[in-house]
């Protein structure tokens, strides 16, 4: 810590003048332009691109072009809850928001009861090369989305798969099966991330909990249901949250898939809805459309918080 | 109550190996008693294996037809090789429409790797400062960041957009770039991260020794927070790279593309040109080889951070 004299025998004063002054005014904020400096820099460009873009999307929300005539000039003016209202009897939309509500149901309980069930195993003593599997289970989570869904769509494709046998007898891109055509790939990618999450939560636990277990005779299963499962449950609560919120968001994959299957429409999913709609363009919809799918998400994530913290306060 | 639990994650993830060491020498009649029966290990162990292939098979089918020629893709069997023609497809990518590819992996390389950096460093700061002093709306603050961590990126991009038109940026490196150096999670953690391995007093040691408070954090405190950072890092660097959203509604011009997105464009107009399905193919394979390379070498600190993110 050697600083030039000058600046040492400045900040020997500073100190010296803020010791003298700061015991009679408790409260006193130490080193304030050190706080400035430290939290500026991400409070400017957070405002600038988290929350003022909130604000302009629900601006924008309630907005709605006016023409003079059929060929006028457009203008925008204020409308109310006017786009809201189309938000309410797009039947489009709704349909997506259903669609990924029953992928969600189905596909985030697999993705995590698979997590799950690979951290026990990762953890129990049964399973050796830990840190091989580690690692096969978590390379897929190195594929980003668009990738992925590239690989699946040829991996599913008739002409192309070596899974012959299945995707001769099976159109798994026809519209019967695409939804969970996609869910597998979601699937193969995330597993992996949350089996992490998961297991390192396994790993900060100490071993002295299960000895109790061991010496009451209780085998492997018994205590990864009785014991692990119950201490593991705020990561699975995070991962829950996580992809609740991922699940609503899907985007990647599914407009990946329109050049494999004709049954993934241009407003297959909520967020594919806003593009369309933005790309028309009809932004102010799309604004509406943003904000009622963010809400949404929060409204999601809170009721899974509130409904597990309860079953836990219950418990 | 997480500044208790870090340095756990961080032992408990450091100690990996030592740990199952330990515990065979502690208990190893417990341990490999006769209860864990042959029949539950290989049960166990089938599951893994099954699971590997589920996971690994895709990889492998991808590696094995970069390699293949158009002709060979269809009649060749899917998983082995036929001729060998990696690398005659590589320099057919290489050179195709002027090297395009190449712009693009150069192009994802700044907008994750120098806007992950920009964005660790900012992040770190704000949540060292939220560790590390106390201020009048210090708690406002981090709830609000927090609040951020659940705003999904995609309701920001169309605002985004309206905004960047605004003062003429959209299709411009800056439209993507500038959005992505903001990670609320990151200060988050950084802020679990800077409670539990900066101790308070090495600052007032530190401040002793007359170094200022930003001098500090840049000599002393960054080192110590050094595996967060990573954490954070690799973090916002998976965010970019695997971003969508944001360059489908900001970017035209395709010099300006992120590789995957990039890949996208092509997979999109396959149909038309299917001279492109071995460039998609090869083009995706070397595209995530690096990030495939990047997890392994730095695993350690993903999952310190996973295990902080998560004991709440």
């Amino acid at each position: 810590m050697t600083a030039p004299g000058t600046t040492e025998t400045a900040r020997d004063v500073a100190r010296g003048a803020s010791t003298a002054s700061s015991p009679p005014r408790r409260r006193r904020v130490q080193h304030p332009w050190a706080i400035v400096a430290f939290v500026a820099p991400f409070a400017v460009l957070f405002i600038l691109f988290y929350l003022i873009p909130i604000g302009v999307a629900v601006w924008q929300s309630l907005l709605v072009v006016e023409r003079d005539g059929t060929f006028g000039e457009a203008r925008e003016v204020f409308g109310g809850f006017q786009q809201y209202a189309l938000v309410f009897q797009n039947e489009a939309f709704w349909g997506s928001v259903l669609r990924m509500l029953l992928f969600g149901v189905v596909q985030v309980p697999v993705m995590l009861g698979l997590a799950l069930l690979f951290a026990l195993l990762l953890d129990s003593p049964l399973v050796r090369g830990k840190k091989f599997f580690r690692l096969a289970f978590f390379a897929p989570y190195a594929v980003p989305g668009v990738i992925a869904a590239i690989m699946w769509g040829f991996l599913y494709s008739p002409n192309l798969s070596p899974f012959e046998a299945i995707t001769s007898r099976v159109d798994l891109l026809s519209a019967d099966f695409v939804l969970w055509a996609i869910a597998n790939v979601v699937t193969w990618v995330f597993v992996g991330y949350n089996m992490l999450i998961i297991y390192s939560t396994l790993l900060a636990i100490p071993q002295e909990i299960y000895e109790a277990a061991r010496i009451d005779g209780a085998g492997q299963a018994r205590i990864a249901w009785s014991i692990k499962v119950p201490l593991v449950r705020p990561a699975l609560v995070l991962t829950a949250v996580l992809s609740i919120i991922g699940t609503l968001q899907l985007l990647a994959e599914p407009q990946t898939f329109r050049s494999f299957s004709s049954a993934v429409t241009s407003t297959y999913t909520p967020n594919m809805t806003i593009y369309a709609t933005s790309s028309i363009p009809n932004v102010s919809l799309a604004a509406a459309f943003s904000v009622v799918l963010a809400l949404a998400t929060f409204v999601l994530s809170f009721a899974f918080l509130r409904f597990t913290r309860r079953k836990g306060a219950d418990a | 109550m997480s500044a208790a639990i870090g340095p756990d994650v961080t032992s408990a993830s450091r100690a990996v190996n030592p740990r199952g060491a330990s515990r065979g020498r502690g208990a190893p009649a417990n341990r490999r008693g006769p209860r864990e029966s042959i029949l539950s290990r290989t049960g166990a162990m089938l599951v893994m294996a099954v699971f590997t292939l589920y996971f690994l098979v895709p990889i492998w089918w991808l590696l094995v037809a970069s390699t293949k020629d158009r002709g060979q893709l269809f009649s060749t069997n899917p998983l082995w090789f036929a001729d060998f023609q990696l690398f005659e497809n590589i320099g057919a990518l290489f050179a195709y429409r002027d090297g395009v590819y190449l712009r693009w992996i150069l192009n994802s390389l700044l907008y994750a790797g120098l806007g992950a950096v920009v964005a660790t460093v900012l992040a770190s700061m704000c949540g060292y400062a939220l560790a590390k002093y106390v201020f009048p709306g210090r708690e406002t603050i981090f709830n609000v960041v927090l609040g951020g961590v659940l705003v999904p990126a995609t309701a920001l991009a169309l605002p985004l957009f309206l905004m960047f038109s605004r003062v003429q940026l959209t299709d411009t490196f800056w439209a993507v770039f500038l959005p992505s150096v903001v990670s609320p999670f990151g200060v988050y953690l950084a802020r679990v991260f800077a409670e539990a391995s900066v101790p308070d007093e090495l600052l007032e040691a530190s401040r002793l020794d007359g170094a200022g408070e930003v001098r500090t954090f840049f000599t002393v405190s960054i080192r110590l927070m050094f595996p967060a950072l990573i954490t954070v890092f690799l973090f916002q660097f998976v965010t970019i790279w695997n971003n969508f959203f944001l360059p489908l509604i900001m970017l035209r011009s395709e010099e300006l593309f992120p590789v995957t997105f990039g890949l996208y464009a092509w997979n999109s107009t396959i149909n038309q040109f299917p001279e492109l399905r071995t460039f998609v193919l090869v083009g995706s394979l070397l595209s995530i080889i690096p990030l495939i390379i990047t997890f392994l070498l730095l695993q350690r600190y993903w999952r310190t951070g996973l295990g902080a993110g998560s004991l709440k």
